[in-house]
């Protein structure tokens, strides 16, 4: 009764209404169309022959397989070297350092920024770190070790969480205990922080894939199947790239290689907030 | 929440070195930024040397291949299209998350910000392949070439969408309820709760998001790349093609040799200027919540 | 879901005379001049205190007045808040508590804490009790297994779990959780028990069987208990210790025998508050 009537008499309410409605509906409209677009052109083209085939004629026939084995090496590296440093300093960050101490304060501004750093001046660096200075060249080498520099920010800080979600009793009731810091960690801390952990190394993956910009002069071009990391390797993003930009007649394959990306993503995607969903659950009905 | 210091465990081998192996981790972590930093600026020195900062800006044109180095067009192009996103996307961002808090039933609030959510995780390459086959044509139908500063303004606006809408989605959700109840009590209607209590509340939390949505835009290489065709040159209306700086690295750093690759680098500094600039401001602003 | 711990019946309470005497007076823990900082603002200050051995003393008191910080000095839990400061001196048998060099593992074993909400780790039963051993070196799974058996058995918890000891600690009742977290403190043979407000967060009837457990830990065990019940207070404990809050900061009233405390207060403050009057 009283939204009636403050409606019908102030037509700003109309107004707003509106708008904040209508802009729900153009987003959404927009992400459907973008999604159904690429569905509709991508869907025919996509096949097992399609994902294990090598690329022909520059990719405009053939498949994506040679290339989706570089991209899956490129993410092995990525993960290898930036797990054990990012599980590392998230627990460095959420339990061995206080809040105020300098170590961890310059660590976190300086992931913060990190975290900021457009992706093409990573490819900019990974070309003179890891190709230049330590030699590695073009190669899924230095792609992965890119985009290890990339992800750390986002495996951190939700390693970080998933620490911090950990109810402090634990920690109290150990050292009550006399139990080493070691061992709580290892055997409390680590598997009560396993859903942050997970959703981290998810959307980590999930940037990883998705990147382009780093990879162009870091991992390269070539879209030969790799025969060791040093190889350059051509990333799924890169051969979206190439084919919608430098190949002509190469759309057909180009809307079926982004179908297989965008699918990937989702269900990362998907996992990711599944598990968050579910970690939380766990961490309710247990304690 | 533990210090280190204080914690006398030196009879625990063990603890001792977990210690030291975590703080090694950290320390690498937190060295890249510098690492970065100092690559960008030894890469960038013989430009810097050669060329000299003033000739980045007043060279007539950019011709490395001639040693003209004029940086300005590609300056100018970063900003258009950021401003431009910004300009749309902050609106439609932040209307967004005010629908998902208080316009829309709770069976559409939660799709709405798992569609959102989808939305941030899509690939820039993705958008910007879309943008060229679809979006392009349809700008060049109304005013060729197609590849314009428009097109690069829509897709970057439909990239930082999420960006903005998920942080403005968390600020509302920060708002303290007894503020809503009071209004609710004074018999506020709604636009004018959000517009006079929600937004002051959140203010800082919006603030925030801008910034990181402008930071994205500035950092865009991809999209932008595939949309905005390339020709550098300052646009005189929003149809023209454009180039950006990020744009200008992902084309030539594959065959720019000597000052010409220092050149891009210098570039890539000045992208990190603005980008460090951006994340401390976002810390000013968040700090001023915290003991304001 | 999870049985009803037996009851025990309408519990017939020692008035405090038939109350058997702890054993003669024998301090094992001293406490000369202790006072703590939070950040440079006092928790508590200048308590001087010793404890008798195999005696349970009760530290009563309003809330935040000092006395979970208290009992946290002395198996320096202390050391895992940032910014926190003790000053003053604490000995334990002859082992000077706060002193730098010390092995806080070996202290934090010879002493065991329970804390106020049961805090079983999230293991299975078994685990929950035989973790702590095995970091504590312990090695023989036979020895183990007699371990958990006589502990659980200590606190009455064997008969209702023994059957099930490889199911997780935390689908046992309240009370039943809290037995095994004294339990878990009891496998590591302490020699002092710090309890803060066991039974506080615990219904009235787990309540009663964690109390009857306390004073059956009396002449084994030394315990430190918090306990804003007054009445629990004397209905358990040989020694009694009034903190209040003066000037902003905690300070240890009247301590003594519960009797006296409790019958014959010296101390205004504390003949204000026994009687209900105050805090």
């Amino acid at each position: 009764m009283a939204e009636t009537l403050s409606r019908s008499q102030n037509p700003r309410e109309w107004l707003a209404f509106a708008l904040v409605w209508g802009s729900a509906a153009l987003v959404t409209a927009t992400f459907c169309w973008l999604l159904g677009d690429i569905v509709w052109h991508g869907l025919s083209h996509v096949s097992w022959t399609f994902l294990t085939a090598p690329p022909e004629n520059a990719g405009r026939r053939g498949g994506i397989g040679p290339i989706l084995v570089s991209t899956s090496l490129i993410l092995g590296v990525c993960l290898a070297v930036s797990l054990p440093i990012g599980i590392g300093t998230a627990v460095l960050l959420a339990e061995f350092t206080s809040d105020q101490s300098l170590f961890g304060r310059m660590t976190r501004r300086s992931l913060d920024v990190l975290a900021g750093v457009p992706s093409i001046v990573f490819g900019l660096f990974g070309n003179a770190f890891f190709c230049k200075t330590l030699g590695l060249g073009f190669s899924i080498l230095s792609g992965g070790l890119t985009l290890a520099c990339m992800v750390l920010p986002i495996l951190i800080r939700s390693t970080e969480e998933g620490f911090r979600a950990v109810p402090a009793s634990y920690r109290l009731s150990a050292a009550a205990l006399g139990l080493s810091r070691t061992t709580t960690l290892v055997h409390l801390l680590l598997p009560a922080a396993v859903p942050g952990l997970l959703v981290g190394l998810v959307l980590g993956v999930g940037r990883a894939i998705a990147e382009t910009a780093a990879l162009i002069f870091t991992s390269g071009y070539v879209d030969r199947m790799p025969e060791s990391l040093l190889d350059s390797g051509r990333a799924l993003s890169i051969h979206i790239f190439d084919l919608s930009m430098n190949v002509s007649g190469g759309d057909a394959n180009a809307y079926a290689s982004t179908l297989v990306l965008v699918i990937m993503l989702l269900a990362i995607n998907g996992t990711a907030s599944w598990l968050a969903t579910y970690g939380l659950h766990r961490k309710v009905v247990t304690v | 929440m533990t210090s280190l210091r204080s914690n006398t465990l030196s009879r625990w081998p063990t603890d001792e070195l977990l210690c030291w192996v975590l703080r090694g981790t950290a320390t690498i972590a937190g060295t890249i930024v510098l690492l970065i930093v100092v690559f960008l600026i030894v890469e960038a020195l013989p430009a810097l040397y050669h060329v000299g900062l003033p000739r980045f800006f007043t060279d007539p044109s950019w011709h490395p291949a001639d040693g003209l180095y004029n940086l300005t067009p590609m300056l100018w192009g970063t900003l258009f299209a950021m401003t431009g996103s910004v300009l749309i996307a902050t609106p439609l961002g932040i209307l967004s998350a005010v629908f998902c808090h208080y316009y829309a039933p709770p069976t559409l609030a939660r799709p709405y910000r798992r569609l959102i959510e989808l939305l941030a995780g899509i690939p820039s390459v993705v958008y910007g392949f879309w943008g060229l086959v679809v979006l392009v044509p349809l700008i060049a139908e109304i005013q060729p070439p197609g590849p314009s500063l428009l097109a690069g303004i829509l897709i970057l606006t439909i990239m930082i969408l999420p960006t903005i809408t998920l942080m403005a989605d968390a600020s509302l959700a920060n708002v303290p309820q007894q503020y809503l109840r009071g209004a609710a009590a004074l018999g506020l209607p709604r636009w004018a709760t959000i517009q006079s209590v929600v937004f002051p509340a959140a203010k800082s939390g919006l603030c925030t998001g801008v910034i990181l949505e402008t930071g994205r835009a500035i950092g865009e290489t991809m999209a932008i790349l595939m949309v905005c065709g390339n020709v550098v040159q300052i646009p005189s209306s929003i149809f023209d093609p454009i180039r950006t700086l990020t744009a200008n690295i992902a084309l030539e750093m594959a065959y720019a040799l000597g000052d010409h690759r220092a050149a891009l680098f210098v570039s890539g500094l000045v992208l990190m200027a603005m980008i460090v600039a951006l994340v401390l401001a976002a810390e000013w602003i968040s700090r001023g919540r915290v003991y304001g | 879901m999870t049985p009803v711990e037996p009851i025990t019946g309408p519990r017939v309470r020692h008035p405090l005379e038939e109350r058997p005497a702890c054993p003669a007076s024998q301090p094992i823990v001293e406490v000369d001049r202790l006072s703590l900082y939070y950040g440079g603002k006092p928790a508590f200050q200048d308590v001087t205190l010793s404890i008798n051995k195999g005696c349970i003393t009760a530290l009563v008191g309003p809330s935040g007045c000092g006395k979970t910080s208290f009992l946290t000095c002395l198996n320096r839990l202390t050391d895992l808040i940032a910014g926190c400061r003790v000053s003053g001196r604490i000995t334990i048998d002859a082992l000077d508590v706060l002193a730098p060099g010390i092995n806080v593992i070996q202290l934090r074993r010879r002493i065991g804490m329970i804390f106020q909400k049961p805090n079983p780790f999230p293991l299975t039963i078994r685990r929950n009790l035989e973790f702590p051993l095995r970091e504590h070196g312990l090695r023989g799974r036979e020895q183990i297994a007699r371990i958990i058996e006589t502990t659980l058995r200590d606190v009455g918890l064997w008969d209702e779990v023994k059957d099930r000891l490889d199911s997780p600690a935390l689908a046992l009742s309240g009370g039943q959780q809290q037995r095994l977290c004294i339990a878990r403190a009891l496998a590591l043979l302490p020699e002092v028990l710090l309890m803060d407000e066991p039974c506080s967060a615990l219904d009235p009837l787990s309540s009663g069987v964690v109390e009857d457990l306390i004073v059956g830990l009396r002449e084994r065990y030394t315990v430190l208990i918090v306990t804003h019940n007054l009445a629990q207070a004397r209905r358990i404990a040989d020694y009694a210790a009034l903190f209040w809050v003066q000037n902003g900061a905690g300070r240890l009233i009247e301590t003594g025998a519960a009797k006296q405390i409790f019958e014959e207060p010296r101390d205004p403050l504390t003949a204000a508050y026994v009687s209900g009057m105050r805090g």
